[in-house]
């Protein structure tokens, strides 16, 4: 039973747009917060790796997702694009409910999100400028339309020069910042990050942060990172991207006195067997007498 | 590699389930139905997406070159010499009764209505079903078919019905021309080893065959298309495993495709036979 039953989920994501329509997917007013999860539980063959797990994220806030290997990081990515159905519970994304949306609404909805996979996922037989306009040459834009928004979106992620490169000819960090440029062509409300810097030296990584943290300054994304780098989740808590003088700046309130700062909150979640171990803000982390937190922290 | 210390702290003792022979089976049984359900669930998604927009019209215009142009080579010459050697074998046999000259006829009638369009099936599958496999396997591995999803794309509507379109419309058109070069390779043959005229050849192959042969022989085609272009797009987008998964499913692909085919004609062939009994 249990093999039907992963193979029916890792299938199923795929094919699912055979499902009729449903009528649970529902809209709520502005107030909701930008992702909810409610008791969800997912799991493959080697049992449930989420089991009951519940968070939200507020708009324009960043939830750093922190925890060892296969405790469900990437998972709560995948669910929250809904490239994934859990098993039970439900997960409402900019109010509506993706787990129970048919395949075909999802793929309409998922242009509201952008996803930054863990090795890119970049589309390998196309160019550069090919994949950061896949999803407008999708949308059938016009091309006098297409090229400035590319090399745009090329700009901020300061890879204009790569346009016409295939991703083989890229570095692992230029291919992570091309996929972020890809992930933000459309200037998506929400962006998913799966371990961004994960194998990156630490110049590179400083990079993708500063990235993320203009990403977050200047366009005021919601974001929900994955990571295993506790010091991504700081320097997204501690640093902030100043649009005057386009440079990083440290940021004195730590990033969670959203409302006076007007800057955007940074809180952490870490998962542990199947549950959430640990919610809040980096002064309740970094102060933290648990023993296991202490780990992430040494 | 040493475990870190938070692998070491979070480990904890598992039990391992007991195995038994009755559990395997019905593991094993219920994974096969698990297939077929799959495999079903993709033909009849696919077959939607054959008829309603939107159609990623150059994907399939890059695929037809890739199976039909691609595979031209290898179908000429294959179908050149197996035509040849068809030739040679049953010659010599008609030779013995003072009969050469039905070599076309026999020749014509078996290339059409079964050679033809099986082999080039199965010289299609061990070309095309295991790149679809192994593309499409590498794909879903680097996560693009992921990436695919989350910017929108439906991939059955932008992998498997290009390539399915694609194979539907080039396998009929290679089963022609694996017919002819079959043909022109026995007339080669005859004419060089059983001294027959090469008009007489042709004169006679082309006389042997009737409207349900052509029917026969070109009926099989979009079958045999549908089964390896679905076959090889479902084990690329099942793959599990990593890299090792894609060189599995490419094997797979190639033969339980292959299997498919020969079982499929066998039917098919039932039911020309059938048909052509009742129309014609």
């Amino acid at each position: 039973m249990v093999r039907f039953v992963a193979a029916q989920r890792q299938i199923a994501a795929i094919m699912a747009g055979i499902r009729p329509m449903t009528s649970a997917a529902t809209s709520t007013s502005g107030s909701s917060p930008a992702i909810k999860f409610e008791r969800v539980r997912i799991g493959f063959e080697e049992g449930d790796i989420l089991r009951g797990v519940s968070f939200e994220v507020q708009e324009r806030e960043t939830l750093v997702l922190l925890g060892e290997t296969g405790t469900g990081k990437t998972l709560s990515l995948k669910l929250a694009a809904g490239l994934l159905r859990p098993s039970e519970g439900n997960i409402q994304v900019l109010g509506r409910d993706v787990s129970s949306m048919a395949e075909r609404d999802l793929l309409a909805f998922r242009r509201q999100m952008g996803f930054v996979f863990q090795e890119g996922a970049l589309f390998d037989s196309m160019t550069v400028g090919d994949n950061v306009a896949y999803r407008l040459l999708e949308d059938k834009v016009k091309d006098e339309e297409i090229e400035p928004r590319v090399l745009e979106v090329l700009r901020f992620v300061e890879l204009e020069d790569t346009v016409d490169l295939f991703p083989s000819e890229l570095s692992g960090g230029m291919r992570r910042r091309v996929s972020i440029a890809r992930a933000l062509i459309n200037r998506p409300p929400i962006v998913l990050y799966d371990s961004p810097t994960a194998g990156l030296d630490p110049v590179t990584s400083q990079t993708i942060i500063t990235l993320i943290l203009r990403l977050r300054d200047v366009y005021g994304v919601t974001a929900l990172l994955a990571t295993q780098r506790l010091q991504d989740g700081f320097a997204l808590a501690n640093f902030r991207f100043d649009p005057a003088t386009k440079r990083v700046v440290h940021n004195v309130s730590n990033g969670n006195a959203a409302g006076a700062t007007k800057m955007a909150a940074t809180r952490f979640l870490v998962l542990r067997e199947g549950g959430v171990y640990f919610e809040g803000g980096p002064e309740e982390l970094a102060d933290t007498k648990d023993e296991y937190l202490k780990r992430f922290l040494v | 590699m040493a475990d870190t210390p938070l692998q070491v702290a979070g480990r904890e003792d598992k039990t391992e389930p007991q195995i038994t022979v009755a559990g395997v089976l019905v593991n094993a049984a219920k994974g096969a139905v698990a297939d077929v359900q799959d495999y079903a669930m993709l033909c009849g998604r696919t077959l939607y997406t054959l008829f309603t927009p939107p159609f990623y019209v150059q994907d399939i215009l890059q695929q037809m070159d890739n199976i039909g142009a691609g595979s031209l080579p290898i179908i000429l010459l294959s179908g050149f010499f197996i035509g040849a050697v068809m030739v040679l074998q049953t010659g010599s046999q008609f030779t013995r009764f003072g009969q050469s000259s039905l070599t076309g006829d026999v020749v014509a009638i078996a290339l059409v209505r079964e050679l033809g369009p099986s082999l080039t099936g199965l010289l299609v599958t061990g070309r095309c079903a295991t790149g679809i496999a192994s593309e499409l396997g590498s794909m879903l591995v680097t996560e693009q078919v992921d990436a695919m999803r989350a910017m929108g794309t439906d991939p059955i509507r932008k992998l498997v019905a290009p390539r399915t379109i694609a194979t539907l419309l080039t396998l009929p058109l290679l089963t022609a021309m694996t017919d002819f070069m079959g043909l022109l390779g026995g007339c080669v043959a005859s004419v060089f080893s059983l001294r027959l005229s090469a008009i007489e050849f042709w004169r006679r192959a082309i006389d042997a065959l009737d409207f349900a042969d052509l029917m026969q022989g070109f009926m099989k085609p979009f079958f045999f298309a549908f089964i390896l272009a679905t076959i090889g797009c479902y084990k690329g987008l099942t793959v599990r495993g990593g890299t090792q998964g894609v060189g599995r499913a490419t094997t797979q692909a190639a033969v339980l495709s292959s299997v498919m085919i020969i079982v499929a004609d066998a039917f098919l062939t039932k039911v020309a036979l059938y048909l052509a009994d009742k129309l014609f």
